[in-house]
């Protein structure tokens, strides 16, 4: 294409058979006003080193596979675009504060089979309704008090986003207790006592010192600082007892 | 499955990596001022019960010029406090919705830099001439 240009491309690599620790290597990749990020990382897998290992799918921003930190900060590299960067370079790194399996691949068993699970990310209901007694009914303002945060995909560029989860990997996070609020927040759920004890935690929603950048970072607009700050509030309230005259609802 | 080697990159020098970082370190090492300022008035509480001797003692220490070069710093610290503790102030705020529609952060925010700076103005004019 007559509007092809070339630029260069830092990426972290790592080896864990051979490597004792990451280094960079430098490609030249050619790209066009639509050549995503991760469209540059797939040229280089094509066709200049096809050992290089980075997580993809979807390629329009909602699988929440292919965070990378790109020039120091957490992005979907499907959603950032090389001519923002041109003429200067790129820098892929693989999220930070997670550890490195391989080049960009992070180890993910941290957040998909600790944090989110203590979450209990699912609608408890007060009792199990059969489905002939039809849907369950909702205003649009109880809607609204949860759906932004039913927006999040566990692309996990809030943790990369937290000093405070790469200091104290014991932190619960951003994601997590933001869903953890999502459910809560939610009238037809019931089970915000069976959530108390994460929640309440040291390494709860009281591990957070509101840096902020992970409502900065998030690509769908979720806002995990305020879901967490807002529960320092409720896990005060439960403190002296007051949550449980507050929190039972109608709605179910 | 067999283990793997994967490798944890150091936290050392993290909130220089980024200047959204640098901001927050700023942020929260302003309210040392504000905590040395505080130390400093209940000092001159202290002193006023003491006696006349020790009150002018206090005063006098105010005006010496180390003593006003820190109150300057104070100042800018305090005052970039109070500007950056009412940027995070939505997020610690209830999620407020009217009409549906989440309530802006800029109304809180907004509305606290106009108090804050309302607030100042008023004390100012009962320091300066009241």
């Amino acid at each position: 294409m007559a509007d092809t240009r070339t630029i260069e491309i830092e990426v972290l690599r790592y080896n864990p058979e051979q490597d004792t620790e990451p280094h960079f290597q430098t490609f030249q990749v050619p790209f066009t006003h639509d050549t995503s990020v991760l469209q540059g990382l797939q040229y280089i897998k094509d066709y200049l080193d096809g050992s290089l290992t980075f997580r993809w799918s979807c390629r329009m921003a909602i699988c929440g596979s292919c965070g990378k930190m790109v020039n120091g900060v957490p992005e979907l590299s499907c959603h950032t675009f090389l001519r923002d960067y041109y003429p200067g370079k790129v820098r892929i790194e693989p999220l930070n504060h997670f550890p490195v399996q391989r080049d960009l691949a992070i180890d993910q068993t941290d957040f998909f089979n600790k944090k989110l699970p203590s979450v209990k990310p699912y609608v408890m209901p007060k009792e199990e309704r059969p489905l002939s007694a039809g849907t369950y009914v909702q205003t649009p303002g109880q809607f609204h008090k949860y759906y932004q945060y039913s927006q999040c995909i566990n692309c996990l560029l809030c943790y990369a986003a937290c000093p405070q989860y790469g200091l104290k990997p014991e932190f619960t996070g951003p994601a997590a207790l933001a869903l953890l609020h999502r459910y809560n927040a939610d009238s037809r759920d019931r089970g915000w006592q069976e959530r108390a004890d994460i929640l309440n935690a040291e390494d709860g929603v009281w591990g957070c010192t509101l840096v902020g950048y992970c409502s900065e970072v998030c690509p769908k607009g979720v806002d995990p600082a305020h879901a967490i700050n807002q529960n320092k509030v409720n896990s005060t309230m439960d403190y002296f007892g007051v949550l449980k005259f507050l929190m039972p609802r109608g709605g179910s | 499955m067999a283990k793997i080697k994967s490798y944890v990159r150091p936290m050392q020098g993290w909130w220089r990596r980024n200047p959204y970082f640098v901001r927050y370190m700023i942020r929260e090492s302003s309210s040392v001022f504000l905590a040395i300022y505080a130390v400093i008035l209940l000092v001159g509480l202290l002193r006023l019960t003491q006696g006349a001797a020790a009150w002018d003692g206090w005063l006098a220490a105010l005006a010496s010029p180390g003593s006003i070069v820190f109150h300057w710093l104070a100042l800018l610290a305090v005052g970039y406090h109070a500007y950056t503790w009412w940027k995070v102030a939505p997020k610690t705020a209830p999620d407020i919705h009217i009409g549906g529609q989440p309530l802006p952060e800029l109304v809180i925010t907004g509305g606290g830099w106009l108090a804050t700076l309302g607030a100042s103005i008023l004390v100012y004019v009962i320091v300066r001439w009241m």
